[in-house]
């Protein structure tokens, strides 16, 4: 489904990524971990598509096909999805207005007519209950005012509104207490099938024991420098990044 | 309806200087407009000509138009100096000018000109020429020493109109008053109106101009609005004229006890655009509403200058203006709030947002409060930025093209203002416009 082959990006000259090398298939969870820095959210952001962030070399086929030359808003419709780590705030624009516009132009693109204000309506309760979201949060400004939970939870909704084939969750685990960590794991959980797959990125494991993953990925210095199954990640939480780190640089010196 | 008419055609730009410049035409052009008029309200004229002399057109060392070169603009625009006179209008022009669903009471106006046999009345509502109403204090509310452009309207206005709404009485529909425009080499339009609203009355006013081509012409407006107290007046003016027109607009509003006056000023089009606002509260209790949206694009230049005057305790003023600037067009915004050492207990809020959409853009923004008053509460911010790109950027990944998002992104941010206006039919139609910008990237 996803093949990043060699892929390097910098922004403002200096290079974050360095050859970032990953096949991601149908069906299949995969953990992206790694320490502060070393490349995580820059990886998800260039899959998405944020213009700050220029590929200098490597190729990403998304389905079989080119997807750095895409738009982020086609990237969406051809069903990659990015939930934010600090979903943005948009006063004046209610989550129900935006994803209605948002999900019209996702069918268009796929060759289905519009939702009608009925259809989309009944659609949405059917999703909201699967993040437990309340349907008064939506009918306000988007994020405005949210906690960190319900922010998080309105990502998760959106992405089961529109049904992605690909999901990118960006440290989705970032400022929730273990409740909503609960609820929006269990949303991910349901909304996995053998058609679709999952990038986690997190900074700890504590995620990984809601969504478990089927591979495991250090990213170190812009580079994965260590790939594995659930395992690594208990190993990580228990020794830390430091042993990594350790064995990355006295490799690189010599 | 004009008498002798007197061409004056401007000499060309020879002295380096502005200022020279208008001191050489302004006595010209004044003289010109006045000649050319009829004798009507004579006493009343002669004292605005006065005036003007003693002001003479500002130039961009005056304090208050610094940012907009008016007297250079009439200069290059304007090549005929004499007053407008009325043009025909039909019956379907007013019909297809009309808002859709707009129900209330018409009157139309042609060049400034007010047109009864165009216009619809409504039962507790008088509307009368200003010539009919002999003891109207005309001038009272607008004076001509506070700005050289009420003194030249004063000085050239022929009559006008007076509406009258009576004790008590709430008007259930809007009154529109429809401006048409429409002149040949640019001639000078000046409305005047006078707005009597009864105590415990309440109406909503919707001042809208349409240039029928897109010829220049010049209007200058002046409008007083005196409300009893307990009065509810809602005065919304809706400017979405030609790329050529000049236009200086002052409305001055005494605001008596208990009465609240709100006004929404909607900018959509023009060449070089300048309202005066100014609200007097004059009694406690008394509540003054401002808000306004300008949405620039092409070199469109509009100035805003709102003066809020709190002469009495327990007042309240809240003021929000809004604007969105795009190509190589340019805002001003100036809002006063004076409170007086009397006025305890004032509120007085004011905010003033703007987004650029170009790097040719220019706005100046200036807040200024004057508080001799030490038990009050008042605020005031101003803010100019870009549209927000993580936003942008957010709204994309969920599907929506770069377009639509910005659209939903700049409608959000008028919506705040278009919120404001009650009536459903004007609003819709407002929104309807700004939609078909924002689908053409503005």
């Amino acid at each position: 489904m996803l093949s990043i082959k060699n892929l390097h990006a910098s922004i403002e000259g200096t290079p974050i990524l360095r050859g970032i090398n990953l096949e991601v298939k149908a069906g299949e969870v995969h953990a992206i971990m790694g320490p502060n820095g070393s490349g995580k959210s820059t990886l998800a952001s260039v899959l998405a598509g944020r213009e700050e962030y220029e590929v200098t070399d490597g190729k990403v086929l998304f389905q079989g096909k080119e997807l750095l030359s895409l738009s982020p808003e086609d990237r969406a419709r051809k069903g990659l999805f990015l939930a934010f780590q600090y979903p943005i705030e948009i006063p004046g624009v209610s989550t129900t207005n935006f994803l209605r516009t948002a999900l019209n132009q996702v069918r268009e693109h796929r060759g289905q007519e519009p939702l009608d204000a009925v259809k989309f309506l009944s659609l949405m309760k059917e999703k909201m209950a699967l993040v437990e979201i309340d349907q008064k949060l939506l009918s306000r400004s988007l994020n405005e005012g949210f906690s960190g939970g319900e922010k998080k939870r309105n990502e998760i909704f959106q992405m089961a509104m529109l049904e992605p084939v690909l999901s990118i969750l960006d440290e989705t685990d970032s400022g929730l207490d273990i409740d909503a960590l609960r609820i929006v794991s269990n949303g991910v959980n349901k909304l996995k099938s053998d058609k679709t797959a999952t990038i986690v990125v997190t900074h700890y494991q504590r995620l990984l024991d809601y969504i478990i993953p089927d591979f495991v990925h250090v990213l170190y210095r812009g580079r994965i420098v260590k790939s594995g199954t659930k395992e690594l990640a208990l190993e990580l939480e228990e020794k830390g990044y430091d042993w990594i780190k350790e064995e990355v640089d006295s490799t690189a010196t010599i | 309806m004009i008498g002798s008419k007197r061409k004056l055609i401007l000499q060309p730009q020879s002295d380096p200087t502005a200022i020279r410049m208008s001191t050489l035409t302004q006595h010209e052009l004044i003289l010109g407009l006045f000649e050319a008029a009829p004798t009507t309200f004579l006493s009343l004229r002669q004292l605005g000509k006065e005036s003007f002399y003693a002001q003479g057109l500002p130039t961009l060392k005056s304090e208050e138009y610094k940012f907009t070169p008016l007297a250079k603009k009439l200069e290059s625009n304007l090549t005929e100096f004499y007053p407008a006179e009325q043009v025909e209008i039909s019956h379907k022009q007013v019909k297809s000018a009309l808002f859709p669903n707009f129900k209330g009471v018409v009157l139309v106006f042609s060049n400034g000109h007010y047109l009864p046999q165009l216009s619809s009345t409504s039962e507790g509502l008088a509307v009368n020429l200003l010539s009919e109403r002999e003891n109207t204090p005309l001038g009272s509310i607008a004076k001509i020493d506070k700005d050289p452009f009420v003194a030249l309207n004063q000085a050239t206005f022929t009559d006008g109109l007076h509406l009258s709404l009576d004790k008590k009485k709430a008007l259930e529909s809007p009154i529109l008053l429809l401006q048409f425009h429409q002149t040949q080499g640019g001639q000078v339009i000046s409305p005047r109106i006078w707005i009597e609203a009864g105590d415990f009355s309440k109406a909503t006013i919707i001042d809208y101009h349409i240039s029928l081509d897109e010829a220049p012409y010049f209007v200058n407006k002046v409008v007083e609005i005196r409300g009893g107290v307990h009065a509810d007046i809602t005065y919304h003016s809706i400017q979405q004229e030609n790329n050529q027109v000049i236009e200086v607009s002052n409305l001055v509003t005494d605001i008596h006890p208990d009465a609240q006056f709100t006004s929404t000023q909607i900018t959509l089009s023009g060449d070089m655009i300048r309202n005066n606002l100014t609200l007097n509260l004059l009694g406690s209790n008394s509540v003054g509403e401002m808000f306004g949206l300008y949405l620039l694009h092409g070199k469109t230049h509009v100035d805003n200058h709102t003066n809020v005057d709190h002469m009495v305790s327990h007042a309240e003023s809240n003021e929000l203006y809004k604007g969105i600037l795009a190509d190589q067009s340019r805002g001003v915004f100036n809002g006063k709030i004076f409170v007086r050492q009397i006025a305890q207990k004032t509120n007085a809020f004011q905010q003033n947002n703007n987004i650029l959409l170009s790097d040719d853009v220019i706005i100046n923004t200036k807040p200024q409060l004057e508080i001799w008053a030490d038990d009050v509460k008042c605020s005031h911010g101003c803010t100019v930025g870009q549209l927000d790109e993580e936003a942008l950027f957010y709204l994309q990944t969920r599907g929506i093209d770069k377009i639509t998002a910005k659209g939903l992104l700049l409608y959000a941010f008028a919506g705040e203002v278009l919120d404001k206006i009650e009536e459903d039919s004007l609003r819709n139609y407002i929104v309807n416009q700004i939609q078909k910008r924002l689908e053409s990237n503005f």
